[in-house]
């Protein structure tokens, strides 16, 4: 038996809009996230994927519509604000301090999941990389995601898919209420894909996922909800048999070969 | 990857053995010129310190935020401003503020850098609120902006001197020193730049240095760990602004004169110009610059006028060779940051 906390949505955007020039990039569109799903958001190219996950994550403001964190309107909130709040983003495009050390990155994000972290006197004369608990709370996420023994190397030299792990690593440094991820299995090749599709199966467990993904064996595998995005609408949403099944969706996305 | 690790450490190494001959160099060769009775070689070594030390209140600005502050005069201005009125006041038995409470001048250091710094930071304050706000080539239209409007504020100003600057006769006061002797004052000031960049070594450290180097890095990292960039910015710039008014205020206090050339955008380039010379995001890279910067005006400008040419074609050099200034290519670690 839920009761009424469990049902209330982690995570909810309400009919957001928003337009460039001409292009409908979202038009009304709603999702929620509740506690411990992975709620997959599929759609072809272009669909307009990052730019709901743009305004859900306040990088992009809306025309219309909200976003809702833990009941608490964010819609008014910057990106930093709402990250502070408890959600968790990774990038379509890796988002790193490149010239930084893959420890520093992760340091950061411990760093940011402290209260009143930032600008600070103690923040100035203290030591980051000397501070016990950042670099424990630092490495234990790079363990998590397999990146410990990289620890001291220079971001930039990363392969590409090592950056969606360090990416997974920061967030799960926040201790977030939700996690937003723009396709992180891209770029991570076959055996990647694999163990990020179990990483985040479990993943769920801690805080629930919005996906956006362009793999579908990890979809498929993942979803406990599935969101069709199609020029910048949704138009269907519902568990993968209900999605598979879907002759709209297979037209519109899955073609022939789902 | 564990050779580059190497590379990375063994680099940083010979930084700080560069680092440790640069402020060696700069200590002893004033103390050598004392015993040679070469005092103008203490005065040289004097403005090094001095612009030095305002070209490391430019790099936490501009190597470590990335902020191209293209009005860092205004600090140095501001620095240099508020010796020369305090200075003034002090020596003219004139109050500063007759109401509602009587402040007088003051021709004690401590006390002027004091208001020096304070005065830097909150010009940094107001100047970074309102040009933070944009980036890139406005950023550096703003700040340049800026910088012009003190400039002719401080020219049209003839209560303190206007276009003749501000001069005072003697140099101010630091208890146990005589600050009029070259030798000691070279080692006030060399002591203050020793303790800033101190400081500054603690401060690329701190959990602070390591967020605003981020926010260069990117913008959307520092948001999405839950930090605000335009902050950590307005921080940095405020900062950078009172080590520079600090530096102000020790160069008019050894020229005995505050000018409203300390605010012009020629002095601004220059700060940065030498502050790329010797290396951006280095702790002494502004040192290394300064020293250079120092030596060619000072060899060159005697033989042209057009001394700035040479300074223009080895900035060429040292930028085309290394990113990371004359402290990169000495040390070997090429990249700009490290
Ligand atoms: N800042 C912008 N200005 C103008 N058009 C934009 C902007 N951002 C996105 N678009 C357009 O909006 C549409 C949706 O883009 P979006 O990046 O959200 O797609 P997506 O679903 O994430 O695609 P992909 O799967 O390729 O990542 C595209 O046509 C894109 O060109
Ligand atoms: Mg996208």
């Amino acid at each position: 038996m839920a009761d009424q906390h469990t049902l209330l949505p982690v995570l909810e955007a309400r009919s957001i809009t928003r337009t460039f020039a001409a292009l409908k990039a979202n038009e009304d569109v709603s999702i929620d996230l509740k506690q411990g799903e992975i709620h997959a958001v599929i759609g072809p190219n272009g669909a307009g994927k990052s730019t709901l996950i743009q305004q859900i994550c306040g990088t992009l403001a809306p025309d219309s519509g909200e976003v809702f964190l833990a009941g608490e309107n964010i819609t008014p909130l910057k990106a930093h604000q709402r990250a502070r709040r408890g959600l968790a983003r990774t990038f379509q495009v890796s988002a790193l301090a490149m010239e930084d050390t893959v420890l520093e990155n992760a340091v950061l994000g411990a760093l940011g999941a402290q209260s009143g972290a930032g600008v600070s006197v103690m923040g100035m004369f203290s030591s980051a990389l000397g501070n016990r608990a950042l670099r424990d709370a630092a490495m234990e996420a790079l363990l998590r995601v397999g990146l410990r023994d990289k620890a001291q190397v220079r971001t930039a030299q990363l392969s590409h898919g090592e950056r969606r792990q360090l990416e997974l690593a920061v967030a799960l440094t926040l201790k977030p209420k939700a996690f937003v991820m723009d396709e992180p299995m891209a770029g991570l090749g076959a055996s990647g894909s694999k163990a990020m599709t179990e990483f985040l199966d479990r993943l769920r467990r801690e805080a629930p996922i919005l996906l956006v993904e362009h793999d579908m064996d990890a979809v498929f595998a993942l979803a406990d909800r599935i969101s069709v995005l199609v020029y910048g609408r949704i138009i269907a949403t519902g568990t993968v048999d209900e999605i598979r099944a879907d002759a709209g969706v297979r037209e519109a996305y899955l073609g022939e070969d789902a | 990857m564990s050779g580059a690790v190497t590379n990375i450490r063994s680099g940083a190494r010979r930084e700080w053995v560069i680092n440790l001959v640069l402020l060696a160099g700069l200590g002893l060769v004033p103390l050598w010129a004392w015993f040679a009775d070469a005092p103008f070689t203490i005065t040289l070594a004097t403005r090094a310190a001095i612009l030095a030390l305002a070209g490391t209140g430019l790099n936490i600005a501009l190597g470590m935020g990335g902020l191209v502050s293209f009005g860092h005069a205004v600090f140095f201005g501001i620095g240099g401003y508020a010796m020369g009125i305090l200075a003034s006041h002090a020596q003219n038995y004139d109050p500063l503020v007759q109401w509602p409470v009587v402040i007088e001048g003051t021709q004690f250091m401590p006390v002027i850098w004091i208001v020096a710094i304070l005065a830097g930071a909150v010009a940094a304050l107001v100047i970074g609120a309102l040009s933070l706000r944009t980036s890139g080539v406005y950023f550096i239209m703003i700040t340049l902006a800026f910088g012009q409007m003190f400039y002719y504020f401080a020219i049209s100003w003839p209560a303190y001197g206007g276009e003749d600057g501000l001069a005072i006769y003697v140099r101010n006061g630091f208890p146990g020193l005589n600050t009029l002797d070259p030798i000691q004052y070279f080692a006030l000031c060399f002591a203050v730049l020793l303790v800033v960049l101190f400081f500054n070594a603690r401060l690329i450290r701190s959990p602070f240095g390591l967020a605003l180097n981020a926010a260069r890095q990117s913008t959307q990292r520092v948001e999405a760990v839950g930090m605000d960039p335009f902050r950590l910015r307005l921080a940095a710039f405020v900062l950078s602004g009172a080590i520079t008014a600090l530096a102000g205020a020790l160069f008019a206090d050894l020229n005995r004169f505050a000018s409203p050339a300390m605010f012009s955008w020629q002095l601004s380039g220059e700060i940065m110009v030498f502050v790329i010379l010797g290396g951006v995001a280095r702790l002494c890279g502004p040192l290394a610059g300064a020293v250079v910067f120092v030596m060619l005006e000072h060899f060159l400008g005697g033989l042209s006028e057009y001394w700035h040419i040479f300074l223009g074609l080895l900035l060429l050099l040292v930028v085309l060779l290394a990113k990371g200034g004359l402290i990169g290519l000495l040390s070997g670690r090429g990249a700009a940051h490290g």
